[in-house]
């Protein structure tokens, strides 16, 4: 049940103590409070509930049939000007009757014409308290954030620039290669393809082409893109998915391992041979 | 003596073009050209002091920042989480083109001339060398960047939901990187490129049924020819590009939507 706040059960309990009421004030006070939710029958949705139960009460309605039924007991001014009002309206009557007695009092009061003060001289009164939980519901989590400028700009800006730098200066020293002119009668020995691919032409050393170029490949790619409708795991903690992990590692292993062999382990007639003591047959 | 009478001038004439720039900038800020050009809340219109409301206004008043949310997860921001990976695919590729718009200037895709286009290029234009080192460096780079984001993606579990089809983009564009980078390894027209480009495609002449079409479609004729040059420079500066640049902008769009970057682990 939703707490009501502390200063307004402060505030009901001096005001019954002022009115007098019968009954110790702490006890009134705590009836008051636990009436509240009474009152409304769903706690979720008080507001739409009690407009249904008695269509023609406000939410000042509401506020007397809690009071009325923490008994304590009506404040007698409020039952005064009731049986004034019935008196003065017919249809006041019928009313009663279907609402029984709570709803007299309760009626009354909304209509009740607007005669400067109350008892004590009050110019206000509390005519309902709406609990919090009726009027939004927080769904999302509050999370911790920060700025987006300056906390990921910064470091955005110092990484590219630090990687313009880097290849600045790694442009300046390296060349790009460039050999001869393209001369399709003269195969040079080994032919590679660019590196990403060597790991394809190592498989054609083992598979026929078809398996090697296309079906492993394309097998790659495609379990790649089921992956996540696959792994129905919900966790994302490392802990949690050691398969998927250990899986995945292997994939990436089998993959530099082939291109770090078709690189550089990979000499004339794509035969293998030792970098160390043939040297390297390879352009990026 | 004659050191003192200069800095008195010149402090003299400081302060008189302070204050001319001081007036000139507030008949700047108020004027119509510039509050055209600067949406309302624009630091270049009010000035910048740091407050909530103008760090928003940062990323709000900009088509660039506007990528980003306002406020990202604090352990978003940690390099160690995501090492830019992503951020760095795709600040490569605007360097690639960037590079790659001023490669175009001097190169022709004909057998005839592409070979002498880029040899000119390295000897006979002004930073020509350099620039083409930078584009094939940052290219090589960026096929580097993209797989191992994809790891980092993966290894975080960044890939679950409701980020799966995130994801299924994520592999397209490793693909098309890929491609991207194939298509532009010819275009030297250099022993390299040629004989790369052959084993390659010998490859996907192995695709069943379809083998020898999928050939012809990739290299415009039966063997690697003048045609083949100009297919895949068209492939390279305009087509995948054209490709990637949209499946980019779902990606990150979907970043967006999916809730920002996954985590914390």
């Amino acid at each position: 049940m939703p707490e009501l706040p502390e200063h307004l059960k402060r505030r009901a309990a001096e005001r019954r103590k002022q009115l007098g009421l019968s009954g110790d004030t702490e006890g009134a006070a705590e009836g008051g409070t636990e009436d509240a939710s009474a009152g409304a029958p769903t706690e979720e949705a008080p507001a739409p509930e009690t407009p249904a139960e008695t269509p023609s009460q406000t939410p000042a309605a509401a506020a007397g049939e809690e009071i009325t039924e923490s008994k304590g007991g009506v404040p007698a001014h409020l039952l005064e000007r009731s049986r004034r009002r019935k008196a003065a309206k017919e249809g006041g009557e019928a009313a009663s009757v279907g609402g029984g007695g709570t709803a007299t009092a309760v009626k009354a009061a909304p209509i009740a014409t607007p005669s400067g003060t109350g008892p004590g001289g009050h110019t206000q009164r509390l005519l309902t308290v709406v609990k919090s939980g009726s009027i939004q519901q927080v769904r999302g989590e509050a999370q911790d954030k920060v700025h987006t400028w300056p906390h990921l700009l910064v470091i955005e800006l110092a990484a590219t620039l630090s990687v313009s730098a880097m290849l600045l200066i790694f442009s300046a020293l390296v060349r790009a290669p460039l050999l001869g002119l393209a001369d399709v009668n003269q195969t040079p020995n080994p032919s590679k393809a660019p590196w990403y691919f060597l790991g394809l032409q190592e498989l054609l050393t083992m598979f026929h082409p078809m398996i090697a170029g296309v079906t492993i490949p394309g097998m790659a790619l495609f379990l790649l893109i089921i992956a996540p409708y696959v792994d129905k795991n919900p966790s994302n903690k490392p802990e949690d998915r050691k398969f998927a992990i250990s899986i995945f590692t292997v994939f990436l292993m089998f993959w530099t391992v082939l291109v770090i062999i078709g690189s550089f382990f990979r000499g004339a007639g794509f035969n293998f041979v030792f970098p160390w003591n043939d040297g390297i047959f390879f352009e990026l | 003596m004659a050191n003192g009478n200069g800095s008195n001038g010149s402090g003299g004439l400081g302060t008189k073009l302070r204050e001319r720039s001081k007036a000139l900038g507030d008949q700047l800020g108020s004027s119509q050209v510039l509050t055209s050009i600067f949406r309302p809340g624009s630091i270049f219109r009010r000035g910048y002091t740091d407050s909530p409301r103008n760090r928003s206004y940062v990323i709000m008043n900009s088509v660039l920042y506007h990528l980003h949310p306002v406020k990202v997860k604090r352990h978003a921001v940690k390099v160690s989480y995501t090492l830019c990976l992503g951020g760095l695919s795709f600040f490569l590729f605007i360097l690639l083109t960037v590079t790659g718009i001023f490669l175009m200037f001097f190169y022709r895709p004909t057998e005839a001339l592409a070979w002498n286009n880029v040899q000119q290029l390295e000897t006979a234009v002004w930073f020509g060398s350099l620039v083409r080192n930078m584009h094939r460096w940052a290219a090589h780079l960026m096929v580097i960047t993209v797989f191992l984001h994809m790891s980092r993606v993966f290894y975080h579990g960044a890939y679950k939901a409701p980020r799966e089809f995130n994801w299924v983009i994520g592999v397209i564009l490793l693909t098309l990187t890929l491609l991207l980078s194939f298509t532009g390894y010819l275009l030297p027209w250099d022993q390299l490129a040629l004989w790369a480009v052959t084993v390659g495609t010998n490859m996907m002449g192995y695709t069943p049924v379809f083998g020898s079409q999928v050939r012809y479609a990739l290299l415009g004729s039966k063997e690697i020819s003048g045609d083949t040059l100009l297919r895949w420079y068209t492939l390279h500066v305009l087509l995948l590009p054209f490709v990637i640049v949209i499946f980019m902008a779902v990606h990150f769009w979907r970043v967006r939507k999916d809730g920002g970057i996954s985590g914390p682990l």
